[in-house]
This record gives C-alpha cells, structure tokens and sequence, in this order.
C-alpha cells in the first residue's frame, strides 16, 4: 500500500520532467522538426504493450500451472494495459507516420505486426467478458494469452520474408544516429512509462481482486 | 486404451456421425464454392490480373467455409453433452483433442478436393503448377488451421457469442498459416522460381511443429474441471 504510494508520487514528480527533457531538452530534429516529438510516447508506448502482453503470456502460463486466480487477474490487467498502449502505439504512429514519409499507414512488417497484436488482444478481452464462469474463463483466456503471445514473432517473420522478396524494407525507426540528448529524453521517457504501467498495473489489480470478491459474495446472497 | 488408438476412435466416431448427417461437409463445401464465385466479381470479365490474386481467394474460401464447419461441428459435441462425457472418460482428454483436429482436417481435405478442380476450371488456372508443393501447401496450411480451429472452436463454444467469438479469435492468430498458403499458391500460378515458396513452407513447417507442441502442452490444463 506504501509502496504504491511512493509509485505514484515518483510519478507526479517525474512526468513533468519527463515532458520537459521530449519538448525541451532534447533538441528539434532537423528533418522532421517539431513532428519528431511524438518518438518518445510512441517508442515508449510501443515497448510498454509489448512487455505488458509479455507479463499476461508468463502469467498465463502461471495460472494453468499453479491455478491461482491472482495470476488470472495479472494476466487480464496486463492485457488491458498492453491494449491500451498499443492503441496509443497505432494512433501515434500514422501521425508521424504522415509526416515521416507521406504516408499514414504503409503495410511494413512492423506496422502489421503490431496491428496483428492489437487485434489478438481485442479477441482475448472480448472472450473474457463473453464467459460467465470464472474458472473456464480463467483457463480458456490463458490459452489464449499463451498462444496469442507465441504467434506474433511468426508473424513478424512471415511477413519480413514477403517484404523482403518484393521491395526492400526502406523505413527504419529510430535510425542509428539519434543526437545523445534525444537519447537521454527517449531512455527517461521509458522508464516513466515503465513506472506509469506499474502504476496502472497495481491499481487494475487491485480492482480486479475486489470485482472477484464482489461476485462471489453477490452469487452468495 | 493406447494414445493414438482414441485418437483413431475418436476420428472414426465423427466420420460415421458425418456420414449418416452429411451436414457439415456439405454446407462448407455449397459456403466454399459460393464464395469461390462471389469473389469472381472483383475482376473486370477476362481480366489477367486474376491470376495474382487466385491464391487468396482459394484460401479465402477455404478459410471462411472451414469457420463454418468448426462451429458446425464442435456445437454438436458440446448439443448432447458428448464432449463432457468424452472429457470423463479415462483417457488423455488431449488425444480427444487430436481426434477432432483429425476428423476436421479430413472434412476440410474433402471440401479442398472437390472446390479445387472447380476453382481450376472457373478461374482457368492451374494451381497445381507447383506439383508436389502445392500439395505440401494445401496439406500444412489445413493441419494448421485444423489444430487452431479445433482448439479456438472448443473455447468460442463456451462463450455467450459463439459465432463472432471463433473468427475474431482465430483469424488473426491464423495470419501465418494464410499468409505463407497464399503467397506460395501465387508463386505457383504465376510460374515463378519454385525455390521463392521453400521459405514460405518452412513457415508452415514450424508454425504447425509449434502450434501441435504448444497446444499438446496446454490442452490437459485447459480441460480440467
């Protein structure tokens, strides 16, 4: 309970800062100009959904092994953030998408790979609010987040080989040269969204463990 | 009961109840073969252009009348209690599983067998151009879409919406099985280098290794009541 709130307080405290190093600190990129500044959220966001569908896979696993509902209810947060973010990763990126190379969306490896994702972790909320027992859904969920999971650098791979036999991959992100102080923004930009997921993570939790008591006291009654 | 005599057992149960209903086979191959002619009308009449595309509407078909058949299916296991009963009985329950993928990837082999030489005739190409590959193409890409198939049918059953809940889970999870049968199918047709599809088959390779592995270690934690 303590430890939350020294998290979110962090928090309070960091994010400004945060803000300062993407809009300030770090200087204007040349090509891109002020457009370049969405690189921390997106980049930030990015890792995020993928380490937070990294914990539901692991927490899934978790479950079926010790058959415990408190990995259930980790695996079904973590899947909510990731989606959450990976939304925010799909919005972000056709913007500067727009603005990088004219285009809002191109069928990169990467691009469809995350679309792919979106639409993997939309399926496994979906089925979650379409079983009623809590036991099945805890079970049939996880499969979902184990193989889910597992899917994705298929995925990645498969269509890396389509790109790669037609036209070759011209749009990298990021790029090797990044100025250290657009560094310095990007890594400290990682580390709140970090903390800002286990922020969420702690509180979704938390909110999850009492629905559960809830129902069982309301099937009760 | 050793393992691969269930899974024997299992299969041949679904093929006599197939043959006395005949239901599912035949609405997936009427579904197969009416998508097969819908989707004609994306080209201009004698247009070559179809030539680039005639894999995905292939696979599309399949695809769309194989969802049909897995619901189909698994929704007269779960109709009579059957599949509960099957679960108690002292086997493997993943051997029942194993069953069904069989019994499913045969039903999908008879639709392919019989829509393939009409699609052949309709769309004036070969897709056998391929040989013995495109038989691999077609025979990898439905075990792996018979394995997921099976396994999201037997989840989507359980949910309150059962027939949006099977595509929306299993489509894009099915990406590589679509992906790398598509593309392969058009390397054949189009008469390019053979050598091009060798990647896309591993792709089918592994995805189908994983996926059997993957679902074999699961499948016993997720049936457990």
């Amino acid at each position: 309970m303590n430890k939350e709130k020294i998290l979110d307080a962090a928090l309070i405290l960091l994010v400004p800062v945060g803000l300062y190093m993407a809009f300030i600190y770090a200087p204007v990129a040349k090509s891109l100009g002020p457009n370049q500044k969405i690189f921390y959220f997106h980049v930030a966001s990015a890792w995020i959904s993928f380490f937070a569908f990294f914990v539901t896979f692991c927490t899934s696993i978790l479950y079926l092994i010790k058959d415990d509902f408190c990995f259930d209810d980790i695996a079904e947060s973590s899947a909510e953030i990731g989606l959450l973010f990976c939304t925010i990763v799909l919005t972000t990126g056709p913007i500067w998408g727009k603005a990088a190379w004219g285009a809002w969306w191109t069928w990169d490896p990467r691009l469809t790979t995350t679309a792919i994702l979106w639409f993997i972790y939309v399926g496994y909320i979906m089925l979650r609010k379409f079983i009623d027992e809590d036991s099945k859904r805890a079970r049939f969920a996880a499969a979902v987040g184990i193989i889910g999971f597992i899917d994705v650098p298929i995925v990645f791979f498969s269509i890396r080989i389509w790109k790669n036999t037609i036209h070759p991959n011209v749009v990298q992100k990021g790029g090797g040269g990044l100025h250290p102080m657009m560094l310095h923004a990007m890594f400290f930009a990682l580390l709140i969204f970090t903390l800002l997921y286990l922020s969420l993570l702690i509180k979704r939790v938390r909110f999850a463990r009492a629905k559960r008591r809830f129902d069982a006291l309301e099937r009760a009654s | 009961m050793s393992y691969f005599n269930t899974v024997l057992c299992i299969f041949r149960k679904d093929i006599l109840e197939e043959f006395k209903s005949k239901e599912v086979v035949n609405s997936m191959l009427v579904f197969s073969l009416l998508v097969v002619v819908v989707f004609s009308f994306i080209f201009e009449p004698g247009s070559d252009m179809k030539n680039e595309v005639v894999g995905g509407i292939l696979w599309m078909s399949f695809v769309f009348a194989g969802l049909l058949g897995l619901n189909k299916s698994m929704m007269t296991e779960v109709q009579g209690g059957n599949l509960q009963a099957l679960l108690l009985s002292p086997v493997d329950p993943s051997s029942i599983f194993f069953g069904k993928v069989l019994s499913n990837f045969t039903f999908m082999a008879m639709v392919e067998i019989i829509t393939i030489p009409i699609f052949t005739v309709l769309y004036n190409v070969n897709v056998f151009a391929g040989g013995a590959l495109t038989a691999a193409v077609f025979f990898l890409g439905t075990y792996g879409f018979a394995v997921l198939g099976t396994l999201f049918s037997l989840i989507s059953v359980n949910t309150r919406t059962r027939e949006v809940m099977l595509p929306l889970l299993l489509l894009p999870i099915l990406v590589p099985v679509i992906l790398a049968s598509v593309q392969s199918l058009n390397i054949f047709v189009l008469g390019h280098d053979h050598a091009l599809a060798y990647p896309w088959l591993k792709i089918l390779l592994i995805f189908d290794i994983i996926f059997t592995a993957v679902v074999f270690a699961v499948f016993d934690f997720i049936v457990e009541e």
